[in-house]
C-alpha cells in the first residue's frame, strides 16, 4: 500500500549512510589517537578469562569503527522504496513509545533536565575525561541518526529554522564540557598549590601575527560555513501572511520560546513583561551582587560554586531546556507531543486547574467565596507577600547569613529578591503539577493573576 | 625589481600603508598603531588570554556576524520593498529568480547564529568571571547588546511577511498588551483614567505603539523595517564601539590577577 508518510525513503537512508560515514571517520581518527596513547584495558569476558587479558583500548575503537563502516555500507545498499520501507536499521518502535512516554510529560521533562544538570555538576570530574566525552558524543550522534528514521522526528528536527537549534545543543554541550574540563584542572591545581593553567606559558606575544591571523582564519572559516549553509538549506518561506488564518500552534521566534513556555504557568503580564525585564535587570546586576573576588580571569568551579551553579541553572534547565521544549515538543493547542509523535490537532489534554482561593474557601473552609475581591484572594495575597517580605529576612538569618554580612542590606535585598523571583518559575511549575494550582492570586477583574 | 616590490615602493602604496610590511618586530608593532582597523587591538597580549580554549572566540565571531548581517542586509535593502503589496513577492523572487538571492539565506542563518554566539560569549564571560571588577560596566553594556541582538532578530522576523512572520510577531507582541499600567489588558491600567475616561485602551497602549495599530499590519511592517534596518543597528554600532573601547580601557582580555 502507498504510504504518504513513509518512515524511510531511499533518499533518507542514503543520507543517513553519509552520517554513518562521518561517524566512521571520526572514530577511525579516535582509534589512531587511542593507539598513540597506548592505553590498555583488562578484559575478563565475564570470568571466561580468569586473570583477564590486556587488550589495547584502540582495539575496541577499531571494532566500533568497523561496525560503523558496515552499517554505512548497509545503508548504501538500499535501492527502491520497498527496500527502504523494510530497512532494518531503525529506531525500534517499543523504544520510541517509551521515550515519548517519558519526554511528552512536562513533569518528567523538567525533572530530567534538572537531574541531568545536577548530575553534570556532581559527576564533573568523571565527565571531563576525553574518553567519557567521546562516548557521550557518539551516543548522542547515533541516537540522532536512529531517530532520523522516524517520519515525525524528521518533520520537526529537519525544519530549516530548527537546524541551528539542534546545532546549538551540541555546541552548548561542547563548551559546557570544555568549561568543566578547564575548571576541574584549575581546581586540582589550586588544591595542590600549583600555578593556574592560564598562568603557564603565558608570555606576552605580538598581536600581529598571533591574534590577527587567528581572527583572519576564523573569518574565512565562518564565511565558508555561512555560504555552505546558505546553499544547502533554503531559508523558510511559508504562505503569504493572512490575518484570518491562525496557524496552530502559533509560536514566537525560537529564542523567545522559553518565555512562551512560561505563559503556561504565569499570565502574560508576568511571563511576558515582568519576568523578562527582571531577567535583564538581574543579568545587569550580577557584577554588583557577586562580591567574590576569586575566579576573575580563569576557569574554576570550586572557588565560585554557588555563582556558577545559579547562572548555569538559569541558563541550561530554565532557558535552553525550555526553548527545546517549546520548539520540539509543543504542538497544536500548545499540547506536549513526544519527539516521535504525530502532531494530532485533536489530541485532548484535560485541564482541571483550580485557584488557591477556590480551594481555600470551597474545599478547606466549606463555605461560599466571599463577595469582596480582596477578602476572597486574601490567602493568596498573604502567601505572595510572605514569600517576598518574610522570606528575605528569614534567609538572611539562616541560609544566606554569610551573604548578608558580606553584601550589606541593599545589595542583599536586591540579590535575594532576584533569586526568589527566579525560583518562582520552578515553584509554580511544581505547584501546578502537584496540586493543579492555576493562580495563587486570581483577580481577573483587574487583570491581576499570579 | 619585481612587480611586487615596484608596487610596494610606489607613492600610492606608501601613502596608504605608512610603513614597510610587518615582517620584523618593529613593523609588527608599528602596523598595530598606524592601521585604523587594527588599532582596536593592543600591540601585544598575553598568550593564554587569546587562546581559543580560553576565549572561545565568541565575541569576535559575534562582531563578524554583525558585519555579515550589515553587508547582506544592505544588499537585501536594495531589492526589498516593505509594503503589503511587495514584501512577500520580493522575498519569493529572491528565493526563486533573483541573482544572489542566497544573500537572504546567509542573512537569516547568520542571524540565528548571532543569537547563539551572543549567548555563548556571555556564557564564557560569566564562566571566566570576566565581569568582575574592573569590568562590571562592560558586562552591563554587553547585556544591552544582547537585548538589542534579540530585538534585531525579532524585528527582522516580520519582514518576509509570510504566515511564520506575522504570527510569530503577533504572539510576541501580544505580551505588550499585558504590560502593567501601559497595556490595555495589564494590571493597573484601569487606574489610569480621567473622569471615567480610560487613558489606556487598545488604541493607545504599549502594543499599539509597538505595532502602529491594533493588529500586525502595514504600519507594523514599516515600523519594524525602520527599526530593523536603521534605528537598532545605529544603537548597536554605538554600543559595540563602547564595548570594545571598554575592553581596552578596563585592562584588556581578562587574565588571572
Amino acid at each position: 500500500m502507498f504510504d504518504a508518510h513513509p518512515d524511510l525513503t531511499e533518499a533518507v537512508v542514503h543520507g543517513l549512510g553519509w552520517l554513518y560515514v562521518i561517524l566512521f571517520v571520526m572514530n577511525a581518527w579516535w582509534t589512531v589517537v587511542a593507539y598513540r596513547r597506548g592505553t590498555h584495558t583488562r578484559v575478563r569476558l565475564f570470568g571466561l578469562l580468569e586473570d583477564g587479558q590486556e587488550v589495547p583500548t584502540a582495539g575496541f575503537w577499531a571494532l566500533y569503527s568497523a561496525l560503523l563502516l558496515m552499517v554505512a555500507i548497509a545503508h548504501f545498499q538500499v535501492t527502491g522504496s520497498y527496500a527502504a520501507e523494510n530497512f532494518l536499521i531503525r529506531m525500534p518502535e517499543w523504544l520510541k513509545v517509551w521515550i515519548d512516554a517519558v519526554i511528552a510529560d512536562p513533569v518528567a521533562y523538567f525533572t530530567l533536565s534538572v537531574v541531568g544538570f545536577a548530575a553534570v555538576i556532581l559527576l564533573r570530574e568523571w565527565l571531563v575525561r576525553p574518553t567519557v566525552a567521546w562516548v557521550l558524543l557518539n551516543v548522542a550522534l547515533v541516537f540522532m541518526a536512529l531517530s532520523m528514521t522516524d517520519f515525525d522526528f524528521r518533520q520537526i528536527v529537519g525544519k530549516p529554522d530548527n537546524v541551528p537549534i539542534v546545532a546549538m545543543l551540541f555546541i552548548l554541550g561542547f563548551f559546557t564540557w570544555l568549561y568543566f574540563r578547564r575548571a576541574v584542572e584549575n581546581d586540582r591545581r589550586i588544591a595542590e598549590g600549583r600555578p593556574l593553567f592560564e598562568q603557564e606559558d603565558n608570555e606576552k606575544v605580538l598581536v600581529w601575527p598571533d591574534l590577527v591571523y587567528t581572527e583572519l582564519i576564523c573569518m574565512v572559516v565562518l564565511s565558508v560555513v555561512l555560504v555552505a549553509w546558505g546553499i544547502v538549506l533554503q531559508a523558510p518561506l511559508e504562505e503569504p501572511a493572512s490575518a484570518v488564518k491562525t496557524p496552530n500552534p502559533s509560536k514566537a521566534p525560537w529564542y523567545f520560546l522559553g518565555l512562551q513556555e512560561m505563559l503556561v504557568y504565569y499570565d502574560p503580564w508576568l511571563a511576558g513583561v515582568v519576568f523578562p525585564s527582571l531577567i535583564l535587570v538581574g543579568l545587569m546586576a550580577i557584577p554588583y551582587i557577586d562580591f567574590n573576588k576569586k575566579g576573575n580571569g580563569y576557569y574554576t568551579f570550586k572557588e565560585r560554586a554557588f555563582a556558577v551553579s545559579v547562572f548555569m541553572f538559569g541558563f541550561l534547565p530554565l532557558w535552553v531546556a525550555m526553548i527545546i521544549l517549546g520548539t520540539f515538543l509543543r504542538g497544536p493547542n500548545w499540547n506536549i507531543f513526544g519527539i516521535y509523535e504525530y502532531w494530532d490537532v485533536h489530541k485532548l489534554e484535560v485541564l482541571n486547574n483550580v485557584n488557591l482561593s477556590e480551594w481555600f474557601w470551597l474545599t478547606l473552609m466549606q463555605t461560599q467565596q466571599p463577595q469582596s475581591i480582596l477578602v476572597r484572594e486574601l490567602p493568596g495575597i498573604i502567601a505572595v507577600l510572605a514569600y517576598l517580605i518574610i522570606l528575605p529576612p528569614l534567609l538572611a538569618g539562616t541560609v544566606f547569613r554569610r551573604f548578608f554580612h558580606r553584601m550589606g542590606f541593599i545589595r542583599y535585598m536586591v540579590f535575594v529578591n532576584l533569586a526568589l523571583l527566579m525560583a518562582a518559575l520552578p515553584i509554580k511549575m511544581v505547584l501546578r503539577w502537584a496540586f493543579n494550582l492555576k493562580y495563587i492570586v486570581a483577580i481577573p477583574e483587574w487583570f491581576f493573576n499570579i | 625589481m619585481s612587480v611586487g616590490d615596484y608596487i610596494r615602493n610606489s607613492q600610492i602604496w606608501k601613502s596608504i600603508f605608512r610603513h614597510p610590511a610587518p615582517y620584523d618586530r618593529r613593523n609588527r608593532v608599528v602596523v598595530m598603531l598606524t592601521n585604523f582597523f587594527l588599532h582596536l587591538h593592543p600591540v601585544n597580549v598575553k598568550q593564554q588570554g587569546i587562546a581559543l580554549s580560553y576565549t572561545w572566540c565568541m565575541g569576535g565571531i559575534t562582531f563578524f556576524l554583525f558585519l555579515v548581517e550589515t553587508i547582506t542586509g544592505v544588499l537585501l535593502m536594495f531589492y526589498y520593498r516593505p509594503t503589503l503589496e511587495w514584501a512577500f513577492n520580493d522575498i519569493l523572487a529572491l528565493r526563486d529568480v533573483q541573482t544572489l538571492g542566497i544573500m537572504r539565506e546567509i542573512h537569516r542563518w547568520g542571524a540565528h547564529a548571532m543569537v547563539i554566539t551572543v549567548w555563548l560569549h556571555m556564557y564564557r564571560v560569566f564562566l571566566t568571571g570576566s565581569y568582575k571588577p574592573p569590568r562590571e560596566f562592560n558586562w552591563v553594556v554587553g547585556v544591552l547588546l544582547l537585548v538589542l541582538t534579540l530585538l534585531l532578530s525579532f524585528t527582522g522576523y516580520l519582514l518576509p511577511w509570510d504566515q511564520l512572520a506575522i504570527w510569530a510577531i503577533t504572539v510576541g507582541s501580544n505580551m505588550a498588551r499585558a504590560t502593567p499600567f501601559l497595556g490595555s489588558e495589564g494590571p493597573g491600567a484601569q487606574l489610569l483614567n480621567i473622569g471615567g475616561y480610560d487613558l489606556i485602551t487598545s488604541a493607545s497602549d504599549a502594543r499599539f505603539i509597538l505595532l502602529g495599530g491594533r493588529f500586525v499590519g502595514e504600519a507594523t511592517l514599516n515600523r519594524f523595517y525602520i527599526l530593523h534596518c536603521v534605528a537598532i543597528p545605529l544603537v548597536v554600532a554605538g554600543l559595540i564601539a563602547i564595548h570594545f573601547w571598554r575592553v581596552r580601557k578596563d585592562g584588556g582580555i581578562s587574565q588571572p590577577l
